[in-house]
């Protein structure tokens, strides 16, 4: 009996995931090794690659360190009011709820153009949406939860105890921070930061929508593959989707291999 | 050095920081999105979600996501078992790919269903032989969400599993009752908590999806044209109104969800 259920369960990851993953490399590999680099050697190809690059940085910088910061406050800020906590508690998640062109069209609409906000900055010659700010800021809206949800649970298992005891005996709050409180978050912090590589690598609705995907321009890597099949492009588009499902499977067995030295899971 | 990281300048200058860049971050682009749908009148956002295209396009939107997230239920509840309880070749491997459709980037997702079902394909030329349309239409779109949606249930489902007690199993088994009766009757409703709140965070995000769908979805209205690919169209034609109002509806929906699911998990843990 259990074997129908293994083996429906190896059909349907087969079908599902499988399949679909030999496809694309097959695709991508099809015209030769040569048709495969001339497709990811356009110079609109390694721009877009480029762009993906900065902003995936960007944000990984400003997400992991203000990401650690609202964790840090959420679990241990005794200075807000607890309803005000709960409150921000829960609207921590809220990116996930929002689709992500509905995220960018809220920057959009905000910062854009026709907003009092994009006209002062546009007046100061400061291009927000349609430019790279833009672009960084939709994909901090996405990408958001992720630190945040890693490092809380840790914080608070963790307890207040060892902190009050490294600053009773003296110890400055970096100190207890750095000493104390860091060490017990950092697998933490670099699983939140392995997730946001991966989802700032593979945005596409927001930054599509705020970037406005112009070639040479703002185009990233995923907004290249979709303009490459809608122009009938497939073989172009397989280079680049191949290289990014090719970084973001090596983020995944990363993160495999980190629960696994941690012995979690 | 130590005298200026403790002055009090910095400890408020961090929350202020931290507070204004959750007000801005967060909170104030959807006010926006709120505020925009009825900056012209309540009329105007009335008359924006009954244009038939807009509110076919979120009812379509509705039944697929629907659709896909029941199928994810029933697969994801048979994949969380069998990876809990079935000991077989293979098992971390799979344990491990479970999460692929989260790793990989929705465009690239989309594109691999285009690839493998498309009008190029042998498998896009033997339906379109029989008569059948998958690409652009709802089969290609309920496929790209079931792809997008895959790991939910399964993971909701996992650590219910593994917490029930063996024992309660065992002793229904002495007693008598038959494998299905086993599973419907005294494992099945320890796992539905699970299967109910993986459904619904899949439905959320089926309804929100947008990249792997848009590559595979249509414009025909009320029958290929989903609601995230509409707002989309609306953007880039420069009518944001009409867009806000039916993000506005897509949100409000996402949210009372969200608000549910979380209801059946504190009501699951307080029992």
């Amino acid at each position: 009996m259990n074997k129908l259920w293994i083996v429906l369960t190896y059909a349907v990851f087969t079908v599902l995931l499988i399949i679909p993953l030999v496809r694309m490399t097959t695709a991508a590999f099809s015209g030769g090794l040569g048709e495969l680099g001339a497709a990811l050697s356009r110079p609109e190809a390694l721009h877009a690659f480029m762009m993906t690059a900065l902003v995936v940085v960007t944000v990984t910088i400003l997400n992991t360190l203000l990401g650690m910061m609202t964790a840090v406050y959420l679990v241990r800020g005794n200075w807000m009011s607890r309803w005000l906590r709960r409150l921000m508690n829960s609207l921590v998640d809220l990116p996930y709820a929002v689709s992500p062109v509905i995220g960018g069209l809220m920057i959009v609409l905000l910062l854009g153009p026709g907003s009092a906000a994009g006209a002062f900055f546009d007046h100061i010659g400061f291009k927000i949406v349609y430019a790279f700010p833009g672009m960084v800021i939709a994909t901090l809206f996405v990408t958001f939860p992720l630190m945040v949800r890693e490092v809380m649970p840790v914080l608070q298992e963790i307890g207040t105890q060892q902190e009050e005891a490294a600053s009773t005996l003296g110890a400055y709050s970096w100190t207890t921070f750095w000493k104390v409180t860091w060490p017990s978050i950092r697998w933490a912090v670099i699983y939140g930061l392995v997730l946001t590589i991966a989802r700032a690598l593979g945005e596409f609705g927001a930054v599509l929508v705020v970037s406005g995907n112009i070639i040479n321009r703002t185009q990233t890597a995923t907004t290249l593959i979709y303009q490459d099949v809608e122009n009938f492009n497939v073989t172009s588009a397989n280079g680049a989707a191949l290289v990014l499902a090719a970084f973001s499977i090596g983020l995944m067995l990363l993160m495999e291999w980190a629960k696994k030295r941690r012995g979690v899971h | 050095m130590n005298t200026l990281l403790r002055h009090k300048g910095w400890t408020w200058g961090f929350r202020s920081t931290l507070l204004l860049y959750f007000l801005l971050l967060v909170i104030l682009p959807l006010l926006g999105v709120y505020y925009h749908s009825l900056s012209e009148g309540w009329r105007q956002f009335a008359e924006s979600i009954t244009d038939p295209i807009a509110w076919k396009a979120v009812w379509l939107t509705v039944r697929l996501a629907l659709v896909a997230a029941v199928i994810n239920m029933l697969i994801g509840t048979m994949i969380g078992w069998v990876l809990v309880r079935c000991r077989f070749p293979g098992r971390t491997l799979l344990n491990s790919l479970v999460d692929l459709p989260f790793a990989l980037p929705t465009a690239v997702g989309g594109l691999m269903i285009l690839l493998l079902l498309g009008p190029a394909s042998w498998v896009g030329q033997a339906a379109g032989a029989l008569g059948f349309d998958i690409v652009f239409h709802p089969p290609a779109i309920i496929i790209a969400m079931v792809f997008v949606t895959f790991p939910f249930v399964i993971r909701a489902v996992q650590p219910l599993l593994e917490e029930i007690d063996p024992s309660e199993e065992e002793a229904a088994r002495t007693l008598g009752a038959s494998g299905f009766r086993v599973f419907f009757q005294v494992v099945l409703p320890s796992m539905l908590p699970g299967i109910l709140s993986g459904g619904m965070l899949a439905f959320s995000r089926a309804l929100a999806e947008f990249g792997a769908v848009v590559l595979v979805a249509g414009n025909i209205p009320g029958r290929t044209l989903v609601a995230s690919v509409y707002i989309y169209g609306e953007v880039e034609s420069d009518h944001t109104a009409g867009a806000a109002a039916v993000s506005v509806l897509l949100l409000t929906l996402s949210f009372i969800i969200l608000w549910v699911v979380n209801w059946v998990q504190t009501r699951g843990k307080n029992q």
